[in-house]
């Protein structure tokens, strides 16, 4: 299958510290990789990179067969009107309110009447469980809340090509089971290619098609979470331990 | 080996200010096309930037604009007096806030009150990547962000002027004639007699180009935060780029009063 996202021996450096050394990455349509690793190895770069917001030193980024970094804005706003992005810091507009952050792409970007909008957005925010919170601004949100209103706004035009800089980081663990479910159901009926940056071992994996660990500036293997759990790799062997190693010691191992 | 250093530094400098240059009319360039390019504005969406910008400069405009006829009044009359030729105050009140006062102190009051408003609140949008999540959503921050301020700020600038002036004028009287006892026809007869269709152009021009300049460098600084020589990041950058633009903009307004006065005399 050929990928609808490649990046191919990406270079970044910020300053003087070398972040990306030669990132090799395919993103497959409808699969979700999950990208994992350990806090600052450059997992919120690579997503940038694919956004087209930073330029890399070196390397190519291709999406739907076009080079990023070598086509006009025009070209690049096509690309961008199929995707749906939730920043690690949610990114929302600050002195727009809840309602007005989700409706935004609705308006800036379709012909829908408010009527329409007002109905979609509801949906969205119901779908992940914010309730009479229309009217607040994002300040006046909890951490958590944020990065729900976040997720609605991403979703709000049926993407498809998702980007999700740790989802769940900051929800609680009914929460993020729920949001998991959304993600789960959403897909299925979007069928939409997901790219999620994630902490959330081993409990991220149900959902991954795809895990690829990123460690020393490289994607070490973007592998099945099988084998991803069972990979020869010592860097992957070593995060698994790290991160899951109790569990499957144990003999509890699920199926 | 120092003048190595000198070298390096000086090229830096160079390098760098050559490349703000370009960006800044990339800048204005991506700005017009946005502004001339289809879709057009929800009208409701320049009225908000019109109130913002315009409308709640409206009463620092007349303070300013009060004080500054009254002063000029109140000069005028004891200069002229010397001359004994206080009949003229009229034109000279309203000759000086037409074509230089008015649409100079508007663009600092302008630049003082609105384009560090805007400087910042762009600003704080690029630092807090609400500016990328736009792009992301295949929004041009430049069409949805920027450019309503530009228009609402190049419409308002003339109207913001032409209010100065005409407070400044009243202004002028209060003093001259409630005040010094000129007689009230001399006043206004000298200034019917002696203002120009071409001095109030040129008032007008100069305020579109203080218009344009403040809110291209102010915008301009915010939509950059991130790239400030110093570093722009967080609240200080912002800060930093906010009282940045000021300066330059105060400045500029300055120097092209100079240019376009020349111009056009
Ligand atoms: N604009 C930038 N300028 C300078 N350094 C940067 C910049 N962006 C990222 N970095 C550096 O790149 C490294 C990787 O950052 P990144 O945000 O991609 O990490 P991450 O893997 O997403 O971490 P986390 O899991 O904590 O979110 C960090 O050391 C960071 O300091
Ligand atoms: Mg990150």
């Amino acid at each position: 299958m050929e990928p609808i996202i490649q990046m191919i021996n990406v270079f970044k450096t910020f300053g003087k510290q070398q972040v990306l050394k030669g990132v090799n990455l395919s993103l497959y349509e409808g699969k979700t990789t999950v990208i994992v690793g350990e806090s600052g190895q450059g997992k919120s770069s690579i997503l940038k990179h694919i956004l087209g917001l930073v330029k890399p030193d070196k390397g190519k980024i291709i999406v739907y067969g076009k080079d990023i970094n070598k086509i006009s804005s025009k070209e690049l706003k096509d690309i961008r009107a199929n995707f749906g992005v939730l920043f690690q810091n949610s990114a929302l507009f600050d002195s727009m309110t809840v309602f007005d952050n989700v409706a935004l792409p609705l308006r800036e970007r379709t012909n829908k009447s408010e009527e329409e909008i007002k109905e979609i957005v509801n949906e969205k925010l119901e779908m992940m469980d914010i309730h009479d919170s229309n009217d607040k601004y994002p300040a006046q949100l909890s951490g958590g809340m944020r990065k729900r209103v976040g997720l609605a706004r991403a979703l709000v035009l049926n993407p498809k090509i998702v980007f999700f800089d740790e989802p769940t980081t900051g929800l609680d663990v009914a929460l993020s089971n729920e949001m998991y479910r959304v993600f789960f159901r959403t897909q299925t009926a979007l069928k939409y290619t997901a790219l999620i940056v994630s902490h959330d071992v081993p409990k991220i994996f149900k959902l991954a098609d795809y895990v690829a660990l990123m460690h020393n500036g490289i994607i070490q293997d973007s592998l099945p979470p099988e084998d991803f759990q069972t990979s020869e790799n010592p860097v992957i062997r070593a995060f698994v331990e790290k991160t899951m190693g109790r569990i499957y010691e144990s003999e509890k191992v699920e199926g | 080996m120092f003048l190595i250093k000198f070298a390096e530094t000086l090229g830096d400098h160079a390098l760098y200010y050559v490349n703000q240059a370009g960006r800044m009319g990339i800048f204005l360039l991506l700005v017009f096309y946005n502004i001339l390019k289809p879709p057009y504005y929800k009208i409701t969406n320049i009225i908000r930037q019109i109130y913002s910008i315009g409308s709640l400069s409206i009463f620092v405009i007349i303070f300013t604009g009060a004080f500054t006829g009254m002063v000029l009044g109140l000069q005028g009359y004891n200069t002229l007096s010397k001359f004994s030729s206080e009949g003229m105050l009229g034109s000279a009140v309203a000759l000086s806030l037409i074509k230089e006062l008015g649409p100079v102190l508007t663009a600092l009051m302008v630049t003082g009150r609105a384009g560090s408003a805007i400087c910042a609140e762009i600003g704080i949008m690029r630092n807090s990547e609400q500016i990328d999540a736009l792009e992301c959503m295949a929004i041009d921050p430049h069409k949805y962000v920027v450019a309503p301020k530009f228009i609402a700020t190049i419409l308002s600038m003339p109207l913001l002027t032409a209010i100065f002036d005409v407070i400044g004028i009243l202004g002028g009287y209060v003093v001259g004639v409630g005040m010094m006892g000129l007689n009230e026809g001399t006043y206004f007869y000298t200034m019917y007699k002696d203002v120009e269709f071409a001095d109030v152009n040129m008032g007008f021009i100069k305020s579109l180009c203080f218009g344009l300049l403040v809110v291209w460098i102010c915008s301009a600084k915010g939509y950059f935060v991130h790239l400030e020589r110093r570093g722009g990041f967080g609240a200080e950058g912002v800060s930093r780029a906010t009282t940045s633009a000021v300066v330059i903009s105060s400045v500029a307004v300055l120097v092209f009063d100079y240019i376009i006065t020349s111009l056009m005399i």
